[in-house]
C-alpha cells in the first residue's frame, strides 16, 4: 500500500505529472472573478468564501481524469486488480494520492488568494479548516466518477456531469462554514456536517468505486 | 405466480402487450377527465385566481418525477442483486420519462411562480433540490448513452443510481439547511388534518392517477422497445458470424 502511494505521489510530482496545473487553474479562476464582477472590495469580500470554494472544487474536478486514466491506458490497473491488494484499498490510495497532490496545495495557497479577494480577517482560519475537511470528500467522490468513466474514450465532460451533482452537499456545507466564519457567526453545525460527509464518503464510497472498477476491468 | 416470472423477456412482452392498450386507455381517460375537470370545472382560488390551475399539471409531474427515480432505484437494485435484464432495461426506459417530468415540473413551477411570487426562479430548497434531481437524471441518461456494451452500461448505471440516490437525499437536506424557502410545504398528505380543499384535491388525485398510468404505459412500452432492440442486435450479430 505504501509503495503504491509513494509511486503515485512520485508520478504526480515529477515532470509530466501535471502537478502545478491544478494550482495554476485555481489562481486563474480567482483572478478572473474580479474581472467579471468588478473590483469593489466590499462585494469581493462578501463573495470570497464561495468563490474560493468553487475554485478549489473545479481545480479538483479538472485533475480527476488523471487519477485512473493513465494507469488504465498502460495496463497498471489490470496488474493492480490481480495483485493481493484489494481493489477497495487501491481506489482509496488513488484518492489519497489525488488529495495529497491536488487538494492539499490548494488548501495551502487558499489564504493567499483570500487576501487577493479581500476576505475578512476572521474568515481565513475557517476557510482553511473547511477546505481541509471538505476536500477529502471531493477526492473520494471524484475517484468514484473517474472509476465510472475510466473506460470511455471521451469521458471528460461526462465525468463533470456525473461528479458535479454529487459535489452539491459538500459544497453547500463547506462554503457555509467559510461564509459563516468570514461573517463571524457560529460554524459548528455546518462544520460537523462537512466532517460527517467527508468521513462517510471516505468510509463507504471506495466500495462503490471498486465495484465500478471491477465492472470496467471485466 | 410470482413477479419474477416477468424476468423472462418473452413473458414480459406477451403480458405487457395484452396489458398496454388498457393502460394507455386508462391513462388517456384519467388525464383528459382530470385535466378538463381541473381546468374548467373548479372555482378560481380567491387569492390566486385562475393560475391555481397550473397545479393540475405541476403537482402530478413532480410526483412522477420523484417516483420515477425511486422506481429506477428499485429496478437497479433488482439488477444488481438478481441480474434480470428486463429490470435493467426498465430502469433505462424510465430515465428519459423522468427527465421530461422533472422538466415539466420545473417549467410549470416557473410559470406559476412568475404569476404568484413575481419571479421565475428563486433558490428555494424545493426548487433547488428539483434542479439537482434533474442533473442526476441527466448524468444517468448520459452514462447509459456513453457506454457501448449493454451489460457494462447496466452495471455502471445501476451503481450510479444507488450512489446518486444517497447523494440526492443528502442534497435535499443540505439545501434545506442552506436556505429557507418560498415554496409551500406539502399540501397533500395522508396524515394531516388540513389539506387542499376537496373541490381542488379530487380532480388533482384524478390527474395524479392519470400521470401515474401514463408513466406506467410509457415505461412498459419503452422497456418492450429496448428488449426488441436487444434482440435485433443479437440477431444481427449472429448473422454476421454465420456470413
Amino acid at each position: 500500500m505504501k509503495a503504491l502511494l509513494l509511486r503515485d505521489l512520485k508520478l504526480a510530482l515529477r515532470a509530466g505529472g501535471g502537478f502545478g496545473l491544478g494550482l495554476a487553474f485555481f489562481l486563474i479562476v480567482t483572478v478572473l472573478v474580479p474581472f467579471s464582477v468588478g473590483p469593489q472590495s466590499e462585494l469581493l469580500s462578501r463573495i470570497a468564501p464561495g468563490v474560493l470554494w468553487l475554485g478549489a472544487l473545479l481545480a479538483c474536478l479538472l485533475s480527476l481524469d488523471r487519477v485512473l486514466a493513465l494507469d488504465w491506458e498502460d495496463g497498471t490497473l489490470d496488474l493492480l486488480a490481480t495483485a493481493p491488494l484489494p481493489l477497495e484499498a487501491v481506489v482509496t490510495i488513488k484518492a489519497a494520492a489525488h488529495w495529497l497532490t491536488t487538494a492539499v496545495p490548494l488548501v495551502l495557497v487558499s489564504p493567499v488568494l483570500g487576501l487577493m479577494l479581500n476576505l475578512p480577517a476572521e474568515g481565513f482560519s475557517w476557510l482553511v479548516v473547511s477546505l481541509f475537511l471538505g476536500t477529502p470528500a471531493l477526492s473520494v467522490i471524484g475517484t468514484f466518477g473517474a472509476a465510472l468513466t475510466v473506460g470511455l474514450k471521451r469521458g471528460g465532460l461526462l465525468l463533470s456531469l456525473l461528479v458535479l451533482p454529487l459535489y452539491v452537499p459538500t459544497l453547500i456545507f463547506g462554503a457555509e462554514v467559510a461564509r459563516r466564519g468570514a461573517a463571524g457567526f457560529s460554524v459548528e453545525t455546518p462544520l460537523l456536517m462537512l466532517a460527517g460527509i467527508s468521513a462517510a464518503t471516505i468510509a463507504l464510497l471506495p466500495f462503490a468505486s471498486a465495484a465500478v472498477l471491477r465492472v470496467n476491468l471485466r | 405466480m410470482s413477479i419474477w416470472k416477468f424476468a423472462n423477456p418473452k413473458t414480459f412482452l406477451t403480458t405487457t402487450e395484452r396489458l398496454l392498450p388498457a393502460v394507455w386507455a386508462l391513462a388517456a381517460v384519467l388525464c383528459v377527465v382530470g385535466l378538463i375537470w381541473g381546468f374548467f370545472f373548479t372555482p378560481d382560488d380567491f387569492r390566486q385566481g385562475a393560475s391555481v390551475k397550473i397545479m393540475f399539471v405541476h403537482v402530478p409531474s413532480a410526483f412522477i418525477a420523484i417516483n420515477a427515480w425511486f422506481m429506477m432505484l428499485v429496478a437497479s437494485l433488482i439488477w444488481v442483486i438478481r441480474r434480470h435484464h428486463v429490470s435493467a432495461l426498465a430502469a433505462k426506459a424510465a430515465a428519459p420519462v423522468g427527465v421530461i417530468m422533472t422538466l415539466i415540473a420545473l417549467i410549470t413551477g416557473a410559470l406559476w411562480g412568475h404569476q404568484i411570487w413575481g419571479t421565475w426562479w428563486v433558490w428555494d430548497p424545493r426548487l433547488t433540490s428539483f434542479l439537482v434531481l434533474f442533473l442526476f437524471y441527466l448524468g444517468y441518461v448520459a452514462l447509459w448513452a456513453a457506454i457501448e456494451d449493454p451489460d457494462t452500461a447496466a452495471d455502471l448505471t445501476s451503481i450510479l443510481c444507488l450512489v446518486g440516490s444517497v447523494f440526492a437525499v443528502l442534497s435535499r437536506y443540505a439545501v434545506l439547511f442552506w436556505n429557507q424557502g418560498l415554496h409551500q410545504g406539502a399540501s397533500l398528505s395522508l396524515d394531516k388534518e388540513e389539506n387542499v380543499a376537496d373541490v381542488f384535491s379530487t380532480p388533482l388525485y384524478v390527474c395524479m392517477a392519470g400521470f401515474g398510468c401514463l408513466f406506467l404505459a410509457l415505461v412498459l412500452y419503452r422497456t418492450g422497445t429496448e428488449i426488441r432492440a436487444r434482440r435485433v442486435r443479437a440477431l444481427m450479430l449472429r448473422e454476421r458470424m454465420v456470413a
